[in-house]
């Protein structure tokens, strides 16, 4: 789960990281307000869960609060890669001197949480690492020790920070750590940490990725999700315990399991088709779960045929068959639907799927073969 | 021969009361495995499914029972106490299956591992099998049938697809491990594969991975400098969109690393034939027979 800017650095503030003084408006007369209270230039800020907001338009300075007003109005209901912008954050905007990049990250192949800072801030990392590899300087942590003073100095003087910066610095990076643990991210990034006017260090933009299996235990920052992360579809999953994701194809997936879920794309993709979703409805669904499932997939009228592709397991071929039948039964079925179910109770699935008319296969290839040809219109 | 569990496994099952500790050690009992104890904190001196004795501590269970191995049920809240715990108590192979697990969690769970004799496999993971032998998982038993190709991959019913496929054509499994979709986990692609390497009845191995990390890059990088046995590889995701998490929290595509494409380049240079999609597993094995 993503964290919006806003919401990033309120929880770096927590932590005692220095941020600009600013608030959040959902409307212009809002933004006029905070910029009041601020008496000084700002820089309005829309709050959408991509990257590149700059380049589209959507950060722009206001030299006054009548400007911040007008500014809000244009960046307010804008749509960015897609996403409508609803709020706006209005910051006292930054005197830059230098900008640092700093971010503690989840690197999985140490197994280990990895700090990385960087002299080049304000642009991504992964162009500084592309371009510039040496200027990026990295320390690993220990799990069970955690991060050491000497870490933190390691990477102040290591991206040549003047001296009278170190302590501050350090200081940063053992709260964004701190920050990364408590609230079980997997990423935590300021970028750009900046040397400001009166030459003190301050967080003016940041982001923070949670790890969506530790939510549960962290009540606060879930209820912190925005909704328009995800599209209606992939909430509606979400609350059935699906695992969903928008695509932008035509043929329909019913899987379970991930990896089996990610194949079936794949495949159909090999043979000529686009997928419309990834649909993991995972292990040992009962029907009620199938039947939701469909309902989602069949809500997208992109969708011009449906492939089910079952491996039963701990998921038993019988209960999904009755999720299919009670779909067809109870929803607006228009489109052709390519069933293939195998492993556990396969054959009492397709005794129940007999009446049913769908056109079925035994293996994977010929599945996809005939969804593919179904989705044109054309009979396998 | 195979690796890992056999024959000598005696298997302790923790949380073997609950819905799915209470099915699949049924399951698993039913295949042929040795399940010799179960672990329900409360619960000691009952017995489950007729003939498994229940204890309160995994320790207690081990000296009763000589347990060698252990299979994890718990909820993930409970599972790395639950891993920790079987570790300390001399269990020297370790499967969790419980899905959900924080990464961070994981990461400290690890570390102490690592300063253990114990393996772990998973967490997130359907377990493994050895056909014939033993059942220490999830899996569905009847589609895998004995023979000399070890599996070992990232995925679950993945797996079954390619197992299903192998079994269709006459072709046998030494051992099937499924390592799990986390992306901090037990044992990787290098161990089982040195394992299979140096197991006399694993001919040839076939390697199932998906997006996200750089498991599969390594693996190449093993194949090509310690395996003389034929690899078989497919790696699922190809058409996956950068940047969206596909059910498995290791599946993520991020910064340019861990695409299929990396992947599939970095097994092909090491000699490894890559199927484009998994019944074409079966075909690239059964040319190596």
């Amino acid at each position: 789960m993503k964290l919006h800017e806003y919401q990033s650095k309120r929880i770096f503030a927590q932590y005692g990281i220095p941020i600009p003084d600013g608030d959040v408006a959902s409307t212009p007369a809002e933004a006029r307000a905070i910029a009041e209270r601020l008496g000084r230039p700002v820089v309005i800020k829309s709050q959408v869960l991509v990257g590149g907001r700059g380049k589209a338009g959507g950060i722009k300075l206001a030299k006054t609060a009548d400007e911040a007003e007008a500014v809000a109005g244009q960046i307010l209901g804008m749509e960015i890669k897609g996403l409508t912008v609803k709020k706006v954050l209005v910051d006292e905007a930054a005197d830059i001197r230098s900008e640092i990049y700093l971010g503690v990250v989840l690197d999985r192949a140490k197994r280990q949480v990895a700090i990385m800072a960087s002299s080049e801030g304000g642009v991504e990392i992964e162009e500084v690492a592309a371009k510039t590899p040496d200027k990026i300087v990295t320390v690993h942590v220990h799990p069970l020790l955690g991060l050491q003073a000497y870490q933190c100095r390691n990477l102040a003087f290591g991206i040549g920070l003047p001296k009278e910066h170190i302590r501050d610095f350090t200081k940063i990076a053992q709260s964004l750590y701190n920050v990364f643990v408590e609230s079980d991210a997997s990423l935590a990034e300021i970028n750009p940490l900046i040397i400001n006017g009166d030459n003190k260090l301050q967080a003016v933009d940041g982001k923070i990725l949670l790890d969506d299996s530790a939510l549960p235990r962290h009540k606060e920052l879930a209820a912190m999700r925005d909704p328009d992360e995800d599209s209606p579809a992939e909430i509606e999953a979400r609350e059935n315990d699906l695992s969903y994701i928008d695509l932008d194809g035509e043929i329909g997936c019913l899987v379970n399991g991930a990896g089996l879920a990610m194949a079936t794309m794949d495949v159909v993709k090999l043979y000529g088709g686009n997928p419309a979703n990834f649909l993991d409805i995972g292990g040992g669904a009962g029907a009620e779960k199938v039947t939701a499932a469909l309902s989602i997939i069949l809500r997208d009228d992109r969708v011009k045929a449906v492939l089910i592709n079952i491996f039963g397991g701990i998921t038993r071929c019988d209960e999904v068959a009755n999720g299919i039948v009670e779909a067809i039964r109870t929803l607006d079925v228009q489109v052709p639907f390519v069933a293939r179910l195998v492993g556990v109770n396969e054959e009492e699935g397709r005794q129940i799927l007999a009446e049913s008319n769908l056109i079925t296969a035994s293996s994977l290839s010929e599945a996809v073969q005939k969804v593919v040809a179904a989705a044109k219109g054309e009979s396998a | 021969m195979s690796i890992l569990v056999g024959n000598d496994t005696r298997l302790l099952v923790q949380g073997i009361t609950g819905n799915q500790g209470l099915f699949h050690s049924e399951q698993m009992i039913a295949y042929g495995t040795n399940v010799v104890a179960g672990v329900v904190p409360g619960r000691g001196g009952q017995w489950a499914l007729g003939n498994v004795p229940v204890f309160d501590t995994v320790c207690e269970g081990v000296t009763a029972t000589d347990a060698n191995t252990s299979i994890i049920f718990v909820p993930a809240a409970f599972a790395p106490d639950a891993i920790l715990e079987a570790a300390d108590a001399g269990i020297e192979l370790i499967i969790c299956i419980s899905e959900g697990i924080p990464a961070l969690d994981m990461a400290r769970v690890r570390a102490y591992l690592d300063t253990t004799d114990a393996m772990l496999i998973g967490a997130n993971c359907p377990g493994l099998i050895t056909p014939g032998e033993a059942k220490v998982g999830i899996m569905a038993g009847h589609i895998h049938t004995p023979g000399s190709v070890g599996i070992v991959s990232r995925s679950g019913t993945l797996t079954y697809e390619v197992v299903y496929a192998l079994t269709a054509r006459g072709i046998g499994q030494s051992s099937a491990v499924g390592i799990g979709g986390d992306p901090i986990k037990g044992l990787n692609f290098l161990e089982i594969l040195a394992m299979f390497e140096a197991d006399s009845g694993t001919e040839q191995v076939v390697l199932i991975g998906e997006i996200g990390g750089t498991d599969e890059q390594n693996a190449a990088d093993f194949i090509a400098h310690q395996m003389k046995k034929p690899v078989t590889a497919f790696i699922a995701g190809q058409t996956a969109p950068p940047g969206k998490r596909m059910g498995h929290a290791g599946a993520i595509i991020s910064g340019g690393e861990g695409t299929a494409e990396e992947k599939i380049d970095a097994l092909r240079s090491a000699g490894v034939k890559v199927a484009r999609h998994p019944e074409e597993i079966a075909e690239l094995v059964a040319q190596n027979l």
